[in-house]
């Protein structure tokens, strides 16, 4: 039977997936021909995207459709005839984005239909569940989890049947354990864990289950960013099935088992990312950190033995208990095992998600899956890990993925943000961003942190205003390294590392700033200097109409002028001029 | 004389959402979040009702309040446009689109225009980084903008909203 699939996941709805499926829908009617939905393909620059099958085989693959080809896709499928949607077609290049991946916490996205359990179990879905319930105990769970060398994926790298050893053998007096799965992803700029749940969202409850039945947990809660709407409705339809089939709630599976799961919606905290302060968020506070110990497995939400993993780690866990730890454990280096789902974004060709095992190069997901820089530009840096991470230069892109070569470099794993910049962003811009970014999401318990990171923001602000001071950069350096001691939690303690990244490999950046009030990358206003070459001026008065300061001088088929003292550097002029006469510096 | 009181907002709305929330323990950002899917955002006098009936201090819940960007202690208008400020969009201009928006609708992050049509508030991520630069207004995702395009977008909407308006 023919099926057309439109990929539905938050950016192909946003790319206009939503109004594609509404234009086929009538036009299939009586057909024969079945429509169903799918979440991402992790292609985000081709969406939206639509895949037809014969039966279960994929026969064409077409990306960037609009409503206005619904007819042309719905004949071509009809007759089998694809040459009326040529353009549409997917590129042989393109294809290898996806064959150049290995994907296992993404293997379903953009396959199966986010809203039909069938869809799951027809890949083999619950029956790593049905596997652990029936015939493993909970020693031999954690057992798989330590062969495989799991850890966490939402960016500290922790070895995750360690977490889970230390909550099943923490005793419960009331009997009551949780298990909790983090989904606030709040790296400005990844969106696996989006991803995952959006597409495949039985994967992570049947994840958790297993993790559940490893911890003897009695209630697993899933704290969602409430800025996925789509996510929580995707995720609450998956319990509801899971649920009426028996893998989730009372006497899962009929093996007298029983976990319960919920949903919470985050309130938008950046530090409740983190794990206690993730717990405080929970019982309905304030997200402010805990100290440790005790530790969530000990003392942890209510005050019960809780155990806290990432979206991304539990999407991993159904794949190692069916395929076993060792088969895990072939895959990446000797310190970091299994694989890691990459968001490439900013100046790439080819922006998605990426899976790719341990140990590949920067380089080769960069250039080789995401194609590299667009619009011919010279690639500079690729940030990593948001604002706990730091810059990685160029220069380095043949460092490898695993968490102890990236934290050399001084950036971080993190949860898998890559964005990746070109010669046209300013780093130290880069790092005022970040530190904008967590002055503003500090909780304000520690002072190093809450003053610290406002201080640094303020430096940074000034340099990028042409007001630097010399000194400033050892300024930063210092104050940099208090925050990092004096700060309780994972915020404070890795908010200076955009800042220290930065100075590392782009300390000429900073030089310019400070001593030439220059800007190399020509992105800092304050330190642009627009001028017309009169040589070159046609005197067409365009770029004198579009100013809207009236700060161009000049008669018609005369050369102009700008006067400094009234630009405002908003750089319209330069984008209106035909003739190449005005330059920036 | 404190004034915190004097707006009245109609509190039986609320009452289905306290009769099942107010005494679970640890509740108090989940009523909060239907509170403001009631209101629009949560009025001073709400919060004072939310904090007597949860048997927390005003300050705590305030405190809760202030604290998550999700609430809002103002009103909205009738377009909230999320203007998203992650990392992605930031490297693809981010910044012009926020100057465009200031220099149509006179208004900066968290204010709202005085006809009453316009909130801007910025965002952390939308998760739509390949299509970046975006914003979302109403649910609505808008990708790649320009300047221009982000300009002919608000215009639109305020001609369809003056259109509906004389309707």
């Amino acid at each position: 039977m023919k099926k057309i699939v439109v990929g539905e996941g938050s950016c192909g709805i946003a790319a206009g997936a939503a109004k594609v499926y509404s234009a086929i829908e009538p036009l299939i009617e009586g057909s024969g021909i079945e429509l169903k939905i799918t979440g991402c393909i992790g292609m985000c620059y081709l969406e939206p995207i639509v895949d037809v099958y014969e039966g279960d085989a994929l026969v064409q693959r077409l990306v960037r459709v609009s409503e206005k080809d619904a007819q042309a896709v719905v004949d071509a499928v009809k007759s089998g005839d694809f040459s009326g949607v040529e353009e549409l077609k997917i590129l042989e290049e393109d294809k290898e984005f996806l064959s150049k991946q290995t994907r296992i916490a993404l293997r379903n996205c953009g396959i199966v239909d986010p809203t039909d359990i069938k869809d799951y179990q027809r890949r083999g879905g619950y029956e790593a569940l049905k596997k652990v319930l029936t015939t493993m105990t909970q020693d031999d769970v954690i057992n798989v989890i330590k062969t495989s060398g799991l850890a966490g994926r939402g960016g500290a790298g922790f070895p995750t049947w360690f977490k889970w050893n230390a909550a099943k053998n923490s005793v419960s007096k009331s009997g009551r354990k949780y298990l909790i799965c983090n989904a606030d992803e709040g790296d400005p700029g990844a969106f696996m864990d989006r991803a995952v749940i959006e597409s495949d969202p039985h994967n992570l409850i049947e994840g958790m289950m297993i993790g559940a039945y490893a911890i003897g947990a009695t209630e697993a809660v899933v704290y969602v960013r409430a800025e996925y709407p789509l996510a929580i409705v995707r995720l609450e339809n998956a319990m509801k099935e899971a649920r009426e089939n028996g893998m989730l709630g009372k006497n899962i599976m009929g093996t007298g088992f029983s976990c319960d799961m919920r949903i919470k919606a985050g309130a938008g905290a950046f530090v409740c990312g983190e794990e206690t302060a993730l717990i405080e968020s929970l019982e309905g506070k304030r997200g402010m950190p805990r100290l440790k110990p005790p530790f969530p497995a000990q003392a942890g939400y209510n005050l019960e033995p809780s155990n806290i993993n990432n979206v991304e780690t539990f999407a991993n866990v159904p794949w190692i208990l069916a395929n076993g730890g060792e088969k895990f454990a072939a895959m990446g280096t000797e310190g970091s095992k299994g694989t890691k789902v990459f968001a490439v974004t900013g100046k790439v060709k080819k922006g998605g998600l990426v899976e790719v095992p341990m140990g590949m190069t920067l380089r080769d997901v960069i250039f080789g899956i995401a194609g590299g820089i667009k619009d011919g530009k010279k690639c500079k840096a690729v940030q990593m890990g948001g604002p706990s991470g730091g810059c990685i230069p160029y220069s380095m892109f043949d460092t490898v993925i695993d968490y102890k070569a990236l934290g050399a470099t001084g950036a971080i794993m993190g949860s898998g943000g890559m964005v990746v910049m070109d010669e046209s962003t300013c780093m130290v811009g880069m790092a005022k961003f970040f530190l904008d970014f967590t002055t503003k999401e500090s909780c304000g318990k520690c002072v190093p942190c809450r003053i610290g990171t406002k201080r640094l923001n303020e430096i940074l602000t000034r340099i990028v205003n042409g007001e630097g001071r010399e000194g400033d950069i050892e300024l930063l350096e210092e104050l940099c390294l208090a925050v990092k001691d004096g700060s309780l939690c994972g915020l404070g303690q890795s908010a200076p590392n955009p800042a220290l990244t930065t100075i590392r490999y782009f300390r000429d950046e900073y030089e310019a700033h400070i001593k030439d009030k220059k800007c190399p990358a020509h992105e800092c206003t304050a330190l642009l200097k627009y001028s017309i070459d009169p040589e070159k001026c046609k005197g067409c008065t365009l770029c004198a109409k579009k100013c809207p300061a009236k700060a161009i001088d000049g008669e018609v088929k005369k050369p102009h002028a700008i006067r400094q003292q009234d630009c405002i550097k908003c750089g319209q002029c330069y984008a209106t001029c035909r003739f190449g006469a005005i330059s920036v510096e | 004389m404190c004034e915190c009181n004097k707006k009245k907002s109609d509190l039986s709305l609320l009452s289905g959402v306290l009769d099942e929330y107010a005494k679970v323990e640890g509740s108090l950002i989940t009523i909060l979040q239907k509170a403001q899917d009631i209101y629009g955002y949560l009025p001073i006098d709400v919060i004072y009702h939310v904090a007597e009936a949860t048997g927390n201090s005003p300050a705590k819940v305030l405190g809760v309040a202030t604290f998550y960007t999700q609430f809002r202690l103002q009103p909205i208008g009738k377009y909230l446009i999320m203007q998203c400020q992650g990392t992605a969009c930031h490297v693809n201009g981010s910044e012009r689109i926020a100057s465009a928006i200031t220099e149509e609708l006179g208004i900066k992050d968290g204010e709202t225009t005085e006809d009453g049509l316009f909130t801007l508030s910025n965002v952390a991520c939308l998760g739509c980084c390949s299509l970046s630069p975006v914003m979302m207004i109403n649910g609505e995702t808008y990708g790649t903008l320009t300047p221009e395009k982000t300009i002919n977008i608000l215009r639109e909407l305020r001609e369809k909203a003056e259109k509906e308006g004389q309707a």
